[in-house]
């Protein structure tokens, strides 16, 4: 079976600047659900911008790949249609472009791109519509500009919804219980696991446990000064909780 | 010391004044016109062309820019006609009465002039030579300037549009006014309009500006509006001159008591172009928007530069301009807003933006407030940046390839400025329009 990510002793650094993964390596399989966990500094939130392409870090060695194609020299669009999908931590508020004129170009770019038939925009309203019911989603939300105003509970959602509308092969969620509080988190939850397929994978980065309870992963790793330094079961989660990440900070140094 | 001051003179200070000489005599108007024409010429020879020591002009030296003057455009021929019949294309979407402008002259036979109660519009041209009363108790005392480019069309102005519309009436439709240049070689061309709204008068007027490309024509264009009390009265125009045209274009509007005044420029067109707008707030109570966008690439460069003189208490105002820079494109704004001392309560908002997509593009701002009031607010900003790169990456991590990405911004970066037309079809329009801006950048 060949894995759905594979990430091999990955090296990164923000351009110009300091090195932050060095030498990650992790490898996902077809319907599993990752969970890295670790403390602040650790490289969570650089490993989802490499992953998906942000501008300004570098990739220094190692390589990353989706269903067996290398992803470290496509731009972050060419990613997103191979099945790619980061929930950022901080959704961005783009005024003057509405939510379905944002939905409408990002599906309609993707399909474009895999050569597959667009959507036209009554069936992209009406699959948007379906999904909104299930995150709480107003048709309000949907006409103002995308994300302005949104409250972070609504911003949370509103990622989750373009997740379930995009349907992509592999989702890292990045601290996506931050400012969420526990109806939100529910919510958004429920909504991730409904996009649990046996060949669909996530990765879900997050600094605390609770998450965990919703979403439960079937691996649990554990990111300290830009690798993964251990890996168990769920029930590692629980564990880190209790002792905390000190024990891990010193096994990477 | 008046040899050395001509000794001065630039080429094209030097070809106005032959041109003045040579065409004053059949310039069309009464003798009290030929005098106003006279003085105006002698006011603009006295300062000659703008430069950037004349604080207006600050940022577009004329001096420089207007390296020659072209010849008077001559009266358009049959075929020049029936090609600017089709212009304006624009806004054919929009139900409009449509009056063409070709070549500086009024064209009746190609203008819609079907009967409209209250509405009434002639020639300029013809008025100015009748005497018509409407035009000799407001041209060039609707805003007073001593601007040497204003002068210039008051000396030269050849034709353009005079409407008026009666007390109380609401016209069905907008006015369009489509201005053609078909010409073959450089020529000048000086356009004046007047609209007259009387009391409780409702005018929405359209303007399009287009000529060839790769032809140094030059434009001098002015409009002076009246709004009468409680009138409402709105203006949209679009510069969309050829590539190698300079335009200069100045609106003077006095607003009267209890009325709506809008007035959105958009400029698309044109190497050198000039939007100078005076716009005194001279009743109480009154609500007035102004906005504009610029779109520019290559070396065009534009200037806006705006005074909106409050005169009256209680009036409000707000100022939205944005500009998007290309290539080596130069971007200038410059307003002022003027709070005489009777203007208590005055409330006035002015915000400028451009945005920067070279880093050889180039945006100017200076906005000022001039307040002689003591129970005011008034405030301005301005900004000038590149796009925002996290919010170009969040599109692209949805699939958005970077170009469309661009696109998406900069359409909601300008849609700011036209989301405050009223008309959905004139938005729509200039949207198609942004877009097509867009396009050509690809």
């Amino acid at each position: 079976m060949t894995p759905l990510l594979e990430i091999e002793d990955l090296h990164a650094e923000i351009e110009g600047g300091r090195k932050i993964l060095d030498g990650l390596s992790l490898t996902v399989n077809p319907g599993e659900v990752h969970a890295i966990m670790g403390p602040n500094g650790a490289g969570k939130s650089t490993l989802s911008y490499v992953l998906s392409g942000k501008p300004g870090y570098v990739i220094t060695g190692g390589s990353i790949r989706l269903a067996g194609v290398e992803l470290s020299e496509l731009t972050p669009d060419a990613r997103a249609a191979l099945g790619l999908f980061l929930a950022f931590q901080y959704p961005l508020e783009i005024p003057g472009v509405s939510t379905m004129a944002f939905l409408h170009a990002a599906v309609n770019a993707q399909k474009k791109k895999r050569g597959e038939q667009e959507m036209t925009s009554p069936e992209l309203l009406k699959r948007v519509r379906e999904i909104g019911k299930s995150l709480d989603i107003t048709a309000e939300m949907l006409r103002r500009p995308l994300n302005v105003g949104f409250s972070g509970g609504e911003k949370k959602r509103n990622e989750t919804l373009q997740m379930l509308l995009l349907e992509p092969k592999l989702c890292v969620l990045d601290e996506t219980d931050s400012g969420l509080d526990i109806d939100a988190l529910k919510v958004v939850s429920a909504g991730v696991n409904a996009l649990r397929a046996p060949e669909r994978s996530m990765v879900v980065i997050t600094h605390y446990q609770r998450l965990l309870d919703y979403i439960v992963p079937d691996v649990v790793h554990v990111l300290a000064a830009g690798r993964i330094v251990h890996t168990g079961g769920k029930e590692l989660a629980l564990e880190l909780e209790a002792t905390g990440y000190a024990q891990f900070q010193n096994e990477a140094a | 010391m008046a040899a050395a001051v001509h000794l001065m003179k630039t080429p094209a200070e030097l070809a106005l004044a032959e041109t003045f000489a040579a065409a004053a005599d059949r310039l069309p108007g009464t003798p009290d016109i030929a005098a106003g024409r006279a003085a105006a010429f002698a006011q603009f020879s006295a300062r000659g062309l703008p430069h950037r020591r004349v604080e207006a002009w600050r940022y577009t030296d004329l001096r420089t820019l207007m390296r020659d003057a072209a010849p008077l455009a001559a009266p358009p021929d049959a075929a020049a006609k029936a090609r600017a019949g089709g212009k304006g294309a624009l806004f054919a979407a929009v139900a409009a009465r449509r009056l063409y402008v070709v070549n500086g002259a009024f064209v009746p036979g190609l203008s819609d002039l079907s009967p409209e109660p209250g509405l009434a519009i002639l020639s300029m041209a013809a008025a100015l030579a009748q005497g018509d009363p409407l035009v000799a108790g407001h041209l060039g005392q609707v805003v007073p300037s001593d601007d040497a480019v204003l002068a210039l069309n008051t000396a030269l102005m050849g034709d353009g549009v005079v409407i008026h519309v009666a007390k109380g009436t609401a016209l069905a439709r907008p006015i369009h006014i489509v201005h053609v240049a078909d010409l073959a070689a450089p020529a000048a061309l000086f356009v004046r309009s007047l609209l007259v709204a009387e009391e409780e008068a409702s005018v929405s007027l359209i303007e399009t500006h287009e000529g060839p490309a790769d032809i140094a024509y030059q434009v001098n264009g002015a409009l002076e509006i009246v709004a009468g009390d409680g009138a409402r009265v709105s203006r949209v125009k679009v510069t969309a001159e050829g590539s190698a045209a300079q335009h200069l274009a100045s609106l003077s509007a006095r607003v009267g008591a209890e009325a709506a005044f809008s007035e959105a420029g958009f400029v698309l067109g044109g190497a050198l172009v000039r939007n100078q707008l005076a716009i005194r707030l001279d009743g109480a109570d009154t609500v007035a928007h102004v906005c504009g966008a610029s779109l520019l690439s290559g070396r065009q460069h534009a200037d806006t530069t705006l005074v909106m003189e409050h005169a009256a208490p209680r009036c409000e105002s707000r100022e939205a301009f944005r500009a998007v820079l290309d290539g080596a494109a130069r971007d200038v704004f410059q307003g002022r807003i003027a709070v005489r001392q009777a203007a208590q309560k005055t409330d006035a908002r002015m915000m400028s933006r451009a945005l920067l997509l070279s880093d050889t593009a180039e945006a100017n701002a200076k906005p000022e407030l001039e307040i002689f009031a003591d129970d005011v607010q008034c405030g301005h900003g301005c900004t000038a940046g590149a796009l925002d790169a996290n919010q170009k990456f969040y599109l692209m991590a949805r699939g958005i390839p970077a170009t469309e990405a661009e696109a998406l911004l900069i359409e909601a970066f300008v849609g700011e400025v036209v989301d405050q037309i009223e008309d959905e079809t004139v938005r729509d329009a200039l949207m198609g329009a942004i877009r097509a801006f867009l396009l050509a950048r690809r």
